[in-house]
Formats: structure tokens, C-alpha cells, sequence
């Protein structure tokens, strides 16, 4: 049973759609939260090159990118708002002994998040009205918070995977230690990790909208620029981010054994444990797996002959939906080696002949590309988190055990998928009218005054 | 002043800054709807447009903030609030994606109807919005939120006379707010006509604001003794340094003094947010948890304190920042016949 001494009314009702309404939020919100992480330092390179080489496609190139920055910042927002109030409307059997213990990176959070909603104010409102100098200045608070804010979000999760800073007294939470919470031992390498992702996620992204217009014939120089420079960003990090990969598997090893047997799919305890691809869990085993000898004993101990804890290491309710786990685990890692081939090619084609790859098949591969990155995250999204069940605070407090009993509860996630819908809809809409029209203002930029009259008119 | 009530204070100086910042965006909102038809409300709706368009986000950020903080340094308080009335929280919720979607969405579309429905999302979530936030004020102030995890009534902790009150309020300052800081910002551009209207709305707003607050106290009599005996004993001060800010208020709005207006309206408001906590002092969720008894530790309460007195430092240069540039700019971007952007790209030299 749980360490701590709550047990709630009969959630039971709530449970799942409280975790699917969590995951939903979450899930919608991490990929706006990529581009407010990422896009504002690619934006400002954009600009930097541009003014450095005076060249007018860089410069509409970064304009555009900062306006579609400016909508996909207001769109995380939003979203972003609606994961606060969940923190306690859904959870609040985790707030009630947790909060002082893990709550302060929230606030750490607000600040960042603060700095940045005002200096993507005063980036897209400076556009023209500053100074070069100026203007790049002022996105330097942009990328730093927005850098911060992920480190103190992920400074949350990375307790709620290994929690530290606090001791537990009879089952009551004593010398909460806020900030020492925010370093346990998964903080640095789910930082680094989920950084590199945000970069992936942007650049993939950016540089598919680009490679999708290119396909489609348009292949002067602006899209040119428009592929090449995010495309570039993304393909020098994918190497390092299946480095960081390794480092994280060995930590999960080490502090989550479970959660790597469940991404493995490995039931049994033992020396020599081969690497499982694919396969379907049944009956504590995994069937159909293609497998590599030593693989998971060389990944995780760095010995061929090292021990590595099964799923066998708990009781069975103690064990997380393996499927999930692992199917998720296999689609980051597949996707993750994709992108790597992709960003080879890149690089090998830019080494010895200066361009990018003249087949088709190179632009239709970037194409994809970004929903392929965008996918990968969100598969090591569903990895780290279903891999932490039945646990929210791993070892600590069961998810069943947090979850509000509140009569009714399970009705807002029906509401959740309908208002997500129409919000998906209208950024996608959104978005694509910045692509093709330039003149299309961003949500922070100002308006002026005769379009919005005129078309209030007609 | 003990270690948490420094805490709870700070978080309070954000629920002001909510109240007043955000209060008047959800106003604006408000205004915009009662616009009149497309063509009669184009020129309010652009001036409301124009004005909360920069800032809107920074405003919003202030909730997040309340939030964060009493979650981290009243833990206990912030479960029993959340659970008991996750209702209107979540409808709040809803209604601040509805309406932060829409505003920012709507000028990057064209289409009329497209522009209608977002137009309309924007203002009838504005004016749901501060209910809802109001209802759990008054949830909370009269008594019918106990400490404990969903231990509330769900439906009745906010369906009650002292919350409908409050939303009532809520929504009726909000309009007030944003009515005043508009004839600012309508004259400021040149549209003394806009300014004029927004004047007869903001004077009329207060009116019905007074005569609210007026019947309020017997509804809070008679719904929430305990708040009511608070309101006229503790509170009292506050309540009167409210009504003299009001009634000044509306003698500078009388005599067309908008500027100074805006530094009157500011106290009005916030002091009754002001009276509602002193008059629950020392309760957090009155009548059973006190402020003392749902506070989180005392290393996390010095850390939070030392954070955001640190923070501070950063963000309120960086907010002034943000205000004297768009005031400055809104001065002197707004003369007929020049565009708003500057054409810089012909100074660019070629590729």
C-alpha cells in the first residue's frame, strides 16, 4: 500500500477519465510548449543572419516564423491555463501532502513564463519599431525563459519519478525541502532530454511546411532558407539527443527499474538480457519480439553478462500497462533513428556538394518529418508517464489515491475533447493563413485601424 | 505579520493585480458585446482591440500565479478549494480558452462569419468568465467551502446568493474598469466621440455597481453572517476608504478627468477585494481552516518568499517596460493617414 496515509472515497469512476483528460491537456499543451521553448531562438538567428547579410527573404522569413510564434505562444497559453487548474481539480490527493514539496518549480515557472509572454509582446510589437540591436536584445529574455520554464516544469515531473525532499512520518509529509526537491536525480538528464526534443520538435516541424512547398514547385530562395535553416538546428541535435537517450535509459534503470522492465517488456529478473523490439505482452511474456542478444544487459550495465530487474521484481498490481509502455518506448526509439538517418543525409549531402538533396524523396521524408518528431515526443510523453503506474508519486502515492472523488468529474473530459477540437481547428486554420498570406497579423502584433473596420463592414 | 500571512500577502498583491489588469480585459470583453451591430460597434471594437491586444497575455499570466503560489504554500486550502468547486473552475477555465483563442485568433482571420463566431466566443466568455471567478469568491467567503478533499457541496458551494453576488459584482467591476480605462485610451487616440460613450458607460456602470453593493450587504447579512459581521467590523475602514475612491471616481469622470479617474477606479476596486480578506482574517477557508493551520512548511514558505521577492525584481521592470512602450506607441502610431508599420525593408540593402 501507499507510504502516505490518504485513501479517498471511491474514485474509481473518475480514475480513467481523469488520467485521459490530464492526458489530453497535457499531450496538446507539450507541443505549443516546444515551439515557445525553441522557436525563439531559431526566429532570432533568422533575424541575426538576415541582418548580417542584408538579405530581404531572411529577413520576411523571420517575420513570418515570429508571427507564427506569436500564435502558437497564445495558443500554449491558453492550453496552459486549463493544466493549472487540473493540477487540483483532478489531483488534489497529490496537492493536499505534495504541494510544498514539489509546487515551488510551478512558481519558478510563473516568473519564467511571465518574462516571456511580455518580451514575445514587445519582440512582435518591436518589429520595425526598433532598433536591429534593440529588437535582437529583446528576445534574449524570450529564449532564456522560455529555457528556464521547461527546466522548472521538468524539475516537477523528474520528482514525481524519483521524489526527493521530504520525509515521510506516519504516513504525513514532514521537512519538505522545496528545493531540494527540484534536483533529484532525474531532473538534469529529462531537462536536457526534453530540451533537445523542443528543438527537434520546432525544427522538424518549420522545416516540413517548407519542404511541403517546395514539392509543390516553389523552390526560390525563401523556402530554400526556410528548410534549410531549421532543418539544420534539428539535424545537429538528433545525434546528441540518442546520446542523452542512453543516459536517461541508465538512469530509469537505476531509479525506476520497473519502468525500463515495462518499456522493455521484460518479465523476468536476469544476467544476458537481450534488447526486445516489437512483440505483443501476454501472459508475463513478450511474444514475437525481434530481439538482440545482450542488447538490454550492454545498454543498461554496460556488461553483456549485467543484471537487469523484471517486471517480476512487484506485485502484479504494481506493475504499469506494459503495451502502452512499451509499444510507446519502440515508436520514440524508431522514429528517433529515422530522423537520424534523415539528418545524415542532410549532412552528408551539405559536406560534399553544399546543398540539399536534389531527389524528391529527401523533401518528402522532411515533409513528415515534423509529424514524426512531434510524435516521437509524444510517445516519450506516454513512455515516462504510463511507465510511472500505478504510481503519481513513484513509490510514494498511488494515481487511484489522488484522483479527485469529486461526484461528476468524469463529464469534463468529454468537454475537454470538444473544446480541444475546435481549438486544434482554429490554430491549424490560423496557421496555415500565415503560411500562405504575410500580411496576416499575429495575435500580440497590433492591427491597423482600416483592414478590421473594412471587414467589419462588408 | 507571521511567515504565512507575508506569503498569503504577496499572493494577494497578484490577485489585485489580477483583479484590476485582467478584470479590465474581461470589462473590455464585456463592451464588445454591447457594441451594438457590426457596423454601429466596428469603431469601439477596434479601440477595445487595440487596447488589450499586447497585453492581454501578461495580464492573464497573474492567475497562474495566484495559483501556483497557493498551491505551494497552502496546499491543504488549495485541494479543498479545487475539489469542492471544480465546477465553475472549470468553466472559468473553459471560458478563458474560449476567450483568449478567440482574441487572438480573430484578427488573423477574414471571413465574416468566421470572424462573428470568434467575436462572440470572445465577448460571451468574457462576461462568464468573472462570474464564475466571483462565485467562488463568494463560495469561499460565505462558508461553504470546509477543508478536506471534495468534502463541499459541488453544486451548492457555488449556487448560493453570496456567490451570485459575487459573480454579479465580478462582472459589473470588470465592465467598470475597462469603461474607464477606455475613455482614457479613446481620447488619447483622437476619438473624443468613443471616449464620450465609454464615459456614459462607465458613469452609468458605477451607478448600478453602488446600487448592487448596496443590496449586497443584505444579502451577505442574511447568507453569510460571519463575512457580513467582518465586512462592517474589521473591514469597515476598507469599506469606506472604497466608496470614497468610487465617489471620487465618478466626479472625475463627471468632470471629463480620465487620467486621474484611472488612478481613483484602481483603489475603488481593489479595496474590496482588500475588505473580502480582511474580513475572513485569519481564516483561509472560513469558518474551520485558518491561514496558520493550511500553511505549508516553514522552508518552503522562506523559499517562496525569498522567490518572489527575487522575481519581482525581474518582472515588474520588465512589465513597466511593457506598458510605457505600448502607451508611447498607441500616442503616437494612431494618426490618420500613417501606417502603422513603418516601411523599414526599403532601407535594407539588396541581396
Amino acid at each position: 500500500m501507499d507510504r502516505v496515509g490518504y485513501l479517498l472515497a471511491d474514485a474509481t469512476e473518475n480514475l480513467y477519465p481523469a488520467r485521459m483528460q490530464m492526458a489530453l491537456s497535457l499531450g496538446w499543451h507539450i507541443i505549443f510548449s516546444c515551439f515557445g521553448v525553441a522557436f525563439p531562438a531559431i526566429v532570432v538567428f533568422t533575424e541575426w543572419r538576415a541582418h548580417r547579410r542584408g538579405n530581404p527573404e531572411l529577413r520576411e522569413l523571420a517575420h513570418t516564423w515570429a508571427k507564427a510564434m506569436g500564435v502558437l505562444f497564445a495558443a500554449g497559453a491558453v492550453s496552459g491555463t486549463l493544466l493549472s487548474f487540473e493540477m487540483g481539480i483532478l489531483w488534489p490527493g497529490l496537492m493536499e501532502p505534495f504541494g510544498e514539496v514539489f509546487g515551488f518549480p510551478f512558481v519558478l515557472e510563473g516568473f519564467a513564463f511571465f518574462i516571456e509572454a511580455i518580451f514575445v509582446g514587445v519582440y512582435l510589437f518591436g518589429w520595425d519599431r526598433m532598433s536591429p540591436r534593440a529588437h535582437m536584445l529583446s528576445a534574449l529574455p524570450m529564449v532564456v525563459s522560455g529555457m528556464a520554464g521547461a527546466f522548472f516544469v521538468i524539475a516537477a515531473n523528474a520528482w514525481m519519478n524519483n521524489p526527493t525532499g521530504f520525509d515521510l512520518v506516519d504516513g504525513r509529509v514532514v521537512n519538505a525541502d522545496p528545493v531540494g526537491a527540484m534536483f533529484g536525480p532525474s531532473t538534469w538528464p529529462q531537462f536536457v532530454h526534453m530540451l533537445l526534443a523542443a528543438y527537434m520538435v520546432a525544427g522538424f516541424t518549420v522545416a516540413s511546411v517548407y519542404a511541403v512547398g517546395m514539392l509543390r514547385g516553389r523552390r526560390d530562395r525563401y523556402h530554400r532558407f526556410g528548410l534549410l535553416i531549421p532543418l539544420s538546428a534539428a539535424a545537429i541535435i538528433t545525434p546528441i539527443q540518442i546520446g542523452v537517450g542512453d543516459w536517461i535509459a541508465n538512469v530509469v534503470a537505476e531509479n525506476q527499474p520497473v519502468k525500463l522492465a515495462a518499456m522493455e517488456g521484460l518479465y523476468r529478473t536476469g544476467t544476458a538480457v537481450p534488447l526486445s523490439l516489437g512483440g505483443v505482452y501476454t501472459d508475463d511474456e513478450l511474444r514475437g519480439a525481434l530481439e538482440i542478444p545482450w542488447g538490454l544487459s550492454l545498454l543498461v550495465t554496460h556488461d553483456p553478462n549485467g543484471l537487469v530487474v523484471g517486471l517480476d521484481s512487484v506485485a502484479p498490481e504494481l506493475r504499469p500497462p506494459v503495451n502502452v509502455v512499451h509499444l510507446s518506448y519502440n515508436v520514440m526509439v524508431g522514429i528517433g533513428s529515422a530522423l537520424l538517418v534523415l539528418a545524415a543525409w542532410l549532412g552528408w549531402s551539405w559536406w560534399r556538394r553544399r546543398r540539399i538533396p536534389a531527389t524528391p524523396w529527401f523533401l518528402r521524408a522532411v515533409a513528415v518529418s515534423g509529424v514524426g518528431a512531434i510524435a516521437a515526443m509524444e510517445a516519450g510523453w506516454v513512455t515516462t508517464e504510463v511507465g510511472r503506474q500505478p504510481w503519481i508519486v513513484y513509490d510514494v502515492l498511488r494515481t487511484a489515491h489522488a484522483v479527485s472523488p469529486a461526484p461528476g468529474l468524469y463529464l469534463g473530459f468529454y468537454a475537454v475533447v470538444a473544446i480541444y477540437a475546435v481549438l486544434t481547428g482554429l490554430t491549424v486554420y490560423v496557421l496555415r493563413r500565415l503560411a500562405t498570406r504575410h500580411d496576416t497579423p499575429a495575435p500580440q502584433e497590433p492591427v491597423p485601424a482600416g483592414p478590421t473596420e473594412e471587414v467589419g463592414v462588408r | 505579520m507571521t511567515l504565512p500571512e507575508a506569503v498569503l500577502g504577496v499572493m494577494f498583491v497578484g490577485l489585485i493585480a489580477y483583479g484590476l489588469f485582467g478584470g479590465a480585459d474581461f470589462g473590455a470583453g464585456v463592451w464588445d458585446l454591447l457594441a451594438g451591430g457590426t457596423r454601429r460597434g466596428a469603431a469601439q471594437r477596434a479601440l477595445i482591440e487595440h487596447s488589450i491586444g499586447p497585453v492581454w497575455e501578461a495580464n492573464h499570466v497573474w492567475l497562474i500565479f495566484v495559483l501556483v503560489v497557493l498551491w505551494t504554500a497552502f496546499p491543504s486550502g488549495f485541494a479543498a478549494l479545487a475539489s469542492t468547486l471544480y465546477i465553475p473552475l472549470t468553466l472559468a477555465a473553459f471560458g478563458m480558452i474560449a476567450r483568449g483563442a478567440a482574441f487572438a485568433f480573430r484578427k488573423s482571420v477574414t471571413g465574416l462569419g468566421m470572424r462573428r463566431f470568434l467575436g462572440a466566443s470572445f465577448a460571451v466568455s468574457s462576461l462568464v468568465t468573472p462570474y464564475f471567478l466571483g462565485a467562488i469568491v463568494g463560495g469561499v467567503a460565505s462558508g461553504r467551502v470546509p477543508p478536506g478533499i471534495a468534502a463541499g457541496d459541488v453544486v451548492h458551494s457555488w449556487v448560493n446568493p453570496t456567490s451570485a453576488l459575487g459573480g454579479v459584482l465580478a462582472v459589473l467591476v470588470c465592465a467598470y474598469l475597462a469603461a474607464v480605462f477606455l475613455c482614457g485610451d479613446a481620447r488619447r487616440e483622437g476619438t473624443d466621440e468613443l471616449a464620450e460613450r465609454f464615459r456614459v458607460c462607465a458613469l452609468a456602470t458605477a451607478a448600478v455597481v453602488g446600487a448592487v453593493a448596496l443590496g449586497g450587504f443584505f444579502v451577505l447579512r442574511a447568507d453569510a453572517p460571519l463575512l457580513f459581521d467582518g465586512l462592517i467590523g474589521r473591514g469597515l475602514p476598507v469599506i469606506a476608504v472604497s466608496v470614497v475612491a468610487g465617489l471620487v471616481s465618478i466626479g472625475l469622470l463627471a468632470t471629463r478627468r480620465y487620467a486621474l479617474a484611472r488612478l481613483t477606479s484602481a483603489p475603488a476596486v481593489a479595496t474590496v477585494l482588500v475588505g473580502w480578506a480582511v474580513a475572513q482574517y485569519p481564516y483561509l477557508l472560513p469558518p474551520a481552516l485558518t491561514i496558520a493551520e493550511a500553511a505549508a512548511g516553514r522552508t518552503t514558505l522562506v523559499a517562496m518568499l525569498v522567490a518572489l521577492l527575487v522575481g519581482s525584481l525581474i518582472l515588474v521592470p520588465a512589465l513597466i517596460y511593457l506598458y510605457v512602450l505600448f502607451q508611447r506607441s498607441t500616442a503616437t502610431a494612431q494618426h490618420p493617414g500613417v501606417p502603422a508599420t513603418a516601411p523599414a525593408e526599403s532601407g535594407a540593402p539588396g541581396p
